[in-house]
């Protein structure tokens, strides 16, 4: 096993290479002038070919590239050009307030789609099965962001039970776990979980209604085996492709979502992407990229080793 | 069940309670831009930025004059009581610093510290220099030339040229502490985090991209715009949406730009919407480079006279001023141009066909526009309405549709750069609130790009003249004289199509007292107060 963690370990290595070259040349062929957001539309020629030089952009881009992964190495995103602050604490700001939706969202999704899942795969074919998967594909086809939008039409404008935007009335510095903070938190995790809550169970239905086809069931049934042992069976095989799905999900929304961060005013790493993208904020661009980048691939190593654990089945050593 | 439905109203009211138990005399604005503006003195976000962090937290040495809503702004005594220009010497300046004022941190404003904050911007070996403060003062002050404190209470400034505009330019450079930047360790980024100014407002509470808080400054020097609040907190909320939701779920108690399709809902839960004439303006900004069919002064007549601007209105829910010139109506260099923007489908044929356009020839040319953009209101159906009204007079418009940012570079390259891609025209809004973002830079000769952002390169004799006189009339009547005869030629000539003003919609919940909307970019937060 540790032999298989340090292989996988090293994978990551080109992969992290990879990320670092393709996020650098994606925001820097985009078009668009790191400069523009910055400095007022009246800036001169002369004032823009300053701040160039100021900011490193008149140098080759190979050189930026380099001065770049340099920094990166010893831990320095370096420095939002939009706000002048440092990129890794913005970014670790952002990233706790996304993990929090992230895992929150998730853990309604899995628990959603597994039931929603299960109850669709034991009884294939009949009206519970037909209701449980139009459910779940009304959550993988609805755009999440006009969800967003109408749940808070529903619950914050209408019935003004639980606030539209933002993460607490002091912001997410002042973030504590009870009423006030949480109520802020409950629209966004529920517009988020609604994807992984239809994948999940679109993919626990498959499951479960393979494994109910297999001989081994046939077989335990016919020795006397009760439904609840049936059951029981079922979940321990279709755990582990669940929960790799799961992991994978988590991954997608750790990368947080642009428009429910941007619909709901959420401070996480979707809405930090978003402001750095209309702001060419390369700095900031570039490394909230690579970070998430490299969270999905040590999500992705996670997630199979915990498969491997889970299932001695899977050799991968 | 008794028992849920009694859980479930419980919940409910708490739920409710929560949502609306919140101090009095706090007002929460929901701002349009995405992050708090730059807190260090000279802040970022444009002009929504100097309206609730330059202007708040900090003071310039000349102020507009925000009190009044029935009539345009003006220029005031700020941290300066007065200013002279030399009888002899037109560029040198004598500016009186206000005596007894104060920066939050308890130290002396002084004409030292102008010296100091002028560096701030401009000496890049100075050791306060700010790349980040530069970036957006700089380009604001391209009048002055050097500077230096004659006494405590006497600034001296001398321009590269004779330019009565400069009061306008230093209205917008806001002055920091020296001694709070040296106390935090001669550190910008230490000072962003708890800044000094002399403003009205101290900023106490920060954090970035969520929210701002401000305090009233109980010393400040201008006692009649001391705030009434007790606090006020900034939130970014960019998305036009999740502000109105913010308003109505009671979150904010005042949103900036709601989106006019928003504002009948709005008025019907019971929110104020605030509106005002402003220096505003919706435009196409014609190419006037070799080749283009705007050089032609009837056509530019005929498009102006194609518009059916009170039609835009009716789309815009009212939310807009119909264009009467380039200036709002009533502003004070308006003066009395002869050609009327009235829509005249005949007169615009004929006009064509003057200038030789018809069926045989048909009138066709390429504008740039961009979809969204500060300023822009609601820019796509905004230019298919006027494409829609040209072709009723005869004249075909191809869009080529650029993002914002796109747009802002191709403004800065000009017309005849190949980034503007051959096209005649673009739809671009204009802050128009002083002589040289309303006029000079759009109209003056030598700032073709890359000089400038006289994006047409439009260049006329006479305009030039013009705007030497201004910069050489340092008396304000005389001079608003001046301004008011370039505002005329600038619509008889039809320089531009001149389409709408924005009128600086904000919604604001009914508790919100005592607010006067000024005609200005800028506005003053102190006379507000919340009913309970």
């Amino acid at each position: 096993m540790l032999v298989y963690v340090l292989k996988r370990l090293f994978y990551t290595l080109p992969v992290a290479f990879g990320v670092s070259v393709v996020c650098f040349l994606l925001v820097h062929i985009a078009p668009g002038d790191p400069l523009t957001s910055v400095l007022p539309p009246d800036a001169s020629a002369q004032l823009q070919a300053d701040m160039r030089k100021i900011y490193g952009f008149d140098r080759p881009l190979i050189v930026q590239y380099g001065l770049w992964v340099l920094k990166t190495l010893q831990g320095d995103l370096g420095v939002s050009i939009a706000t002048g602050r440092p990129v890794a604490a913005e970014l670790r700001l952002a990233l706790g307030n996304t993990l929090m939706l992230a895992v929150l969202a998730t853990l309604i999704g899995f628990v959603l789609g597994c039931l929603f899942g299960f109850v669709a795969g034991y009884f294939r074919d009949s009206w519970l099965d037909k209701l449980a998967s139009f459910v779940s594909i009304i959550g993988v086809s609805v755009p999440h962001y006009w969800l967003g939008m109408v749940l808070v039409i529903i619950f914050s404008v209408q019935l003004n039970w639980l606030p539209a935007t933002g993460a607490g009335p002091g912001g997410s510095a002042d973030w504590a776990w009870d009423w006030v903070h949480v109520r802020h938190l409950i629209l966004p995790a529920v517009t988020m979980s609604v994807i992984p809550m239809g994948i999940v169970a679109r993919t626990v239905r498959a499951l479960v209604a393979d494994i109910l086809s297999q001989e081994f069931i046939t077989g335990q049934r016919a020795k006397g085996l009760l439904d609840s042992g049936v059951f029981r069976h079922v979940v321990k095989n279709a755990a582990p492709t669940a929960l790799a799905v799961m992991g994978l999900q988590l991954g997608y929304l750790l990368g947080g979502s642009i428009l429910i961060e941007t619909v709901f005013s959420w401070p996480g790493t979707g809405f930090l992407l978003g402001q750095a993208i209309f702001q060419r904020d390369l700095p900031l661009l570039q490394g909230t990229i690579l970070v998430l980048a490299m969270f999905f691939v040590a999500l992705n190593l996670l997630v199979d080793v915990v498969q491997t654990m889970l299932d001695p089945r899977v050799q991968r050593a | 069940m008794k028992k849920l439905v009694l859980a479930a109203a419980t919940l409910a009211a708490g739920l409710g309670l929560a949502g609306s138990a919140f101090a009095q005399g706090v007002l929460r604005i929901g701002m349009t831009a995405s992050d708090i503006p730059l807190t260090t003195g000279q802040p970022d976000q444009g002009g929504e930025g100097q309206r609730f962090m330059g202007l708040t937290v900090y003071d310039a040495l000349v102020h507009w004059d925000l009190t009044r809503s029935d009539k345009p702004s003006t220029l005031i005594p700020g941290l300066a009581t007065s200013w002279t220009v030399d009888a002899t010497d037109k560029t040198k300046w004598t500016f009186k610093i206000r005596e007894g004022v104060k920066f939050h941190d308890g130290s002396a404003f002084t004409a030292q510290a102008v010296v100091w904050n002028f560096d701030k911007l401009l000496k890049q070996d100075a050791p306060q220099f700010d790349q980040r403060q530069a970036s957006q003062g700089r380009s604001r002050i391209p009048a002055v030339g050097t500077y230096r404190a004659i006494d405590d209470l006497t600034l001296e400034i001398v321009t590269r040229a004779p330019d009565a505009t400069l009061p306008y330019q230093l209205a917008w450079i806001a002055m920091s502490s020296p001694a709070q930047w040296k106390k935090l360790g001669r550190s910008w980024q230490e000072f962003a985090k708890t800044p000094s100014g002399t403003g009205p407002w101290k900023l106490t509470a920060f954090t970035p991209r969520e929210r701002a808080e401000m305090v009233p400054n109980k010393d400040y020097w201008d006692k009649t715009r001391i705030p009434k609040l007790d606090r006020m907190i900034l939130i970014p909320l960019p998305e036009p949406n999740a502000r109105v939701a913010a308003l109505r779920s009671g979150q904010v108690d005042w949103i900036e730009a709601p989106a006019p399709d928003a504002a009948p809902s709005l008025k019907a839960a019971g929110m104020q919407i605030i509106t005002n004439a402003y220096p505003h303006n919706w435009t196409w900004h014609l190419s006037s480079a070799e080749g283009s069919p705007w050089n032609d002064v009837r056509v530019r007549r005929a498009a102006n006279l194609a518009v059916d601007r009170e039609g835009l209105k009716e789309l815009l829910g009212g939310l807009m001023i119909p264009a009467e010139g380039f200036m709002p109506p009533g502003h004070q260099w308006f003066g009395k141009p002869t050609f009327k923007l009235n829509r005249d489908l005949a007169e615009a044929k004929k006009l064509l066909a003057e200038a030789g356009y018809g069926p045989s020839k048909p009138f066709q040319t390429k504008i740039l526009i961009s979809p969204s953009g500060s300023g822009q209101m609601q820019p796509l159906p905004m230019n298919e309405f006027i494409q829609q009204n040209l072709a009723e007079a005869g004249m075909k418009i191809d869009f080529e549709v650029v993002e914002w940012n796109t747009l802002i570079n191709i403004w800065r390259a000009g017309a005849k750069h190949e980034s503007s891609r051959g096209a005649t025209g673009m739809n671009y809004s204009y802050f128009i609130q002083d002589p040289f973002t309303g006029f000079m830079r759009h109209l003056q000769c030598n700032l073709q790009p890359p000089a400038g952002t006289n994006w047409g390169h439009y260049c006329n004799a006479d305009m030039d003249k013009m705007f030497d006189e201004v910069r050489n009339t340092f008396d304000a009547a005389a001079q608003a004289r001046v301004l008011e005869r370039i505002h005329e030629k600038f619509v008889d000539d039809a320089l531009f199509l001149m389409v709408t003003h924005d009128v600086n919609a904000r919604a604001l919940s009914p508790r919100v007292k005592g607010f006067v909307q000024a005609q200005n970019w800028f506005q003053d937060f102190g006379s507000i107060t919340i009913s309970p």
